[in-house]
């Protein structure tokens, strides 16, 4: 009697366990006929990662720097951000994690991009349509809870060890707030400017390129802000699925103890986020400088 | 330039509300704005609408506050839908056009300003001033050049580099203006366009669209809850009150034969002697044995006539029209009358 009562009444063990079986030898045999596909699919991802890992491995150092400093005072006008961002790069260079933060970088920004060019027609779908709102609210809170070790799984399962299913992890974790931020900006657009240029004879696509995503900009920045954030903080578990950089050396820290190892690819890791973080929060809001709805 | 042309607005009916449909019937049968919501939870916007406007008139559509003007006004360009009724304009019915149609109509035919302007915060003056022109497809350098024109008219010159929210409201107003004058459309729409303009701003807006007028001859429709405004800039006034019109017509129609005490209490306050025009207020000649010597123009003020009789110790005046024609008088004691809103008075 009571033991009826506090062990829940659970399925037996027999049919949970040919439930399993089942659904995992269903998705095996799915990768097995369409892995390859699936493989051909992704494989532009490979040549852009490869592309940007050379890009930035390739040019010289000071050529790098001088990039950033030029990145940082080009969105923020202070020089105490580019004096930061070249700080914190050579410190990176002298403990000798330059190579590692290289393809880091190289990895999160193809993260972004990536979440960027399917975030925001994903946004901006949403905000236009209530339907699509309610369709696509439920995925995105599902891909900002599961664990990503969750959907690491299949993501090996279909695609092996490597760059490329490191990057869709990173993507699928990255992506929520681009699409939400781009879809709650578009939604914030003062409805009595989009009223003026409907009376002016604006197309849907004229209403959207002049006036919706120029005036959600600021907001769109934020997810890309939140996006890029997010990213670095998948580095380290990426690195479990093979893709390279700081995270590789974390991962190695742990298993073996080496505390001073991790200690400063850590650092290196804040470092950069701190980095991103500056750089793309002052470029949002010097694009903010004119769009306040206007007061007298 | 565009020949200005007409607006011709036929039973017209807006209902807010999950079904409309449903209870235009109701309304047609005579149902109050307060019974509809009351029974069916349905706002009563605009009720059985008629109104022509002549081409290239200025039509000043007046009423309080939840009157229905701004929807009114929204139904012209359709951004508002309407329950039931017609807008023609040349001969095409507004609410049947497809959505090209009606773009290519927004486009062409009308303009629109708005009470609180409805700029693009991020563009310039100079890009918001040609925004009508860039959604047409008009090349840059020729939408910048008609832009800059109507920037300088509006008085604005110096501005063009300038954001919206770098400038004062009265300003922001001139760029709207511009903005809607620069597209050259034969009808312009403005709704509460100096409402939130302080009076001798809008006063001096109201100057600048009235010589715009002489110029450019645009069949304007304007709406304002300030009587003197309405009084200064209208060919013809529409009353609107609870969604229906309750008198239309001149201003000195509405000033001197108020169709009920609503429109009676709107006009209670105005400067009867400065509104009145004594064309509207004088006698036919043909009562009288012996016309006056001195005269005065039809389109002079009765406080102009007043002055001109007490200065003189005249007992009346003669009219002319503008070709000096005698075409009526305008006694003393009439004068008076409409000067202070006693009955007896007017011609009609
Ligand atoms: N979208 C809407 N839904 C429901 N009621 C509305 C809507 N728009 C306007 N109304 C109602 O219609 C009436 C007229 O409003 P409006 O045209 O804005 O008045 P006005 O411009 O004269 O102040 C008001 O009672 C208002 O509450
Ligand atoms: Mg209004």
């Amino acid at each position: 009697m009571t033991s009826w009562l506090t062990s829940f009444p659970q399925l037996s063990d027999s049919l949970l366990r040919a439930l399993q079986r089942s659904i995992d030898n269903g998705f095996r045999s799915f990768t097995r006929s369409y892995g390859d596909l699936i493989e051909g699919f992704f494989s532009p991802l490979q040549t852009l990662l490869i592309w940007f890992e050379r890009l930035l491995l390739g040019t010289p150092w000071p050529v790098i720097l001088l990039v950033v400093a030029g990145l940082a005072w080009g969105a923020s006008r202070s020089l105490r951000v580019v004096i930061g961002s070249v700080l914190t790069l050579v410190l990176i260079g002298l403990f000798g994690m330059w190579a590692d933060t290289m393809k880091t970088i190289s990895m999160v920004l193809a993260a972004t991009l990536l979440s960027i060019a399917i975030g925001l027609p994903l946004g901006v779908l949403m905000a236009r349509s209530a339907r699509v709102q309610r369709v696509v609210s439920p995925i995105l809170d599902i891909m900002q809870t599961m664990p990503s070790f969750v959907y690491l799984i299949p993501v090996v399962m279909l695609l092996g060890i490597g760059r490329v299913p490191g990057l869709i992890a990173v993507v699928i974790y990255a992506l929520p707030p681009m699409i939400r931020l781009t879809n709650l900006g578009i939604r914030q657009v003062d409805p009595e400017v989009l009223e003026a240029t409907d009376a002016f004879g604006s197309s849907a696509w004229q209403k959207l390129v002049k006036a919706q995503l120029p005036l959600a900009l600021p907001t769109i920045m934020a997810g890309i802000n939140q996006t890029i954030m997010m990213a670095l903080a998948m580095v380290v578990i990426a690195s479990m699925i093979g893709v390279q950089g700081l995270g590789q050396p974390v991962l190695r820290a742990i298993s073996n103890q080496y505390f001073t190892l991790g200690l400063f690819n850590g650092f290196a890791i804040v470092g950069i986020a701190i980095l991103f973080d500056r750089i793309s929060q002052a470029w949002g809001k010097r694009l903010q400088k004119h769009r306040e709805a206007s007061h007298d | 330039m565009t020949d200005p042309i007409g607006i011709e607005i036929r039973n017209l009916y807006k209902i807010f509300g999950a079904n409309p449909q449903a209870h235009v019937a109701a309304v047609r049968a005579g149902m109050t704005k307060a019974e509809l919501q009351a029974r069916h939870g349905h706002v009563l916007g605009l009720s059985d609408i008629n109104i022509q406007i002549a081409p290239g008139s200025i039509q000043v559509i007046m009423g309080l506050s939840g009157s229905g003007k701004s929807t009114l006004i929204r139904h012209i360009n359709r951004l508002i839908e309407p329950t039931a009724g017609e807008i023609v304009i040349e001969g095409r019915n507004v609410v049947g056009m497809s959505k090209d149609e009606l773009r290519e109509f927004r486009r062409h035919r009308t303009a629109m300003v708005f009470q609180k302007f409805g700029l693009l915060p991020h563009r310039t003056v100079l890009d918001n001033a040609a925004y009508g022109l860039e959604v047409q497809g008009m090349a840059e350098a020729e939408r910048y050049r008609t832009a800059m024109r109507w920037i300088e008219r509006v008085g604005l010159s110096g501005f063009e580099k300038s954001y919206p929210s770098q400038l004062s409201g009265g300003m922001q107003q001139r760029v709207g203006l511009a903005r809607a004058l620069a597209n050259d459309a034969p009808i312009l729409l403005m709704d509460e366009a100096y409402s939130a303009l302080d009076p001798l701003i809008r006063y001096d807006m109201q100057t600048v669209l009235l010589d715009l007028q002489q110029e450019v001859r645009k069949t304007i429709v304007f709406i304002t809850h300030d009587l003197d405004e309405a009084l200064r800039i209208g060919d013809r006034i529409a009353l609107l009150r609870d969604g229906s019109v309750i008198q239309q017509g001149t201003a000195q129609d509405i000033v001197l034969r108020p169709a009920d005490d609503y429109v009676a209490n709107f006009v209670q306050h105005v400067d009867r002697g400065k509104v009145l025009k004594v064309g509207a207020v004088m006698l036919a000649q043909h009562g009288f044995d012996a016309l006056p010597e001195a005269s005065i123009a039809t389109d002079a003020s009765i406080a102009e006539a007043l002055q001109q009789m007490a200065a003189n110790r005249l007992q009346a005046l003669r009219v002319q029209d503008p070709q000096g024609q005698t075409i009526g008088v305008i006694p003393f004691q009439d004068a008076i009358n409409a000067y202070t809103g006693s009955k007896g008075e007017g011609a009609e």
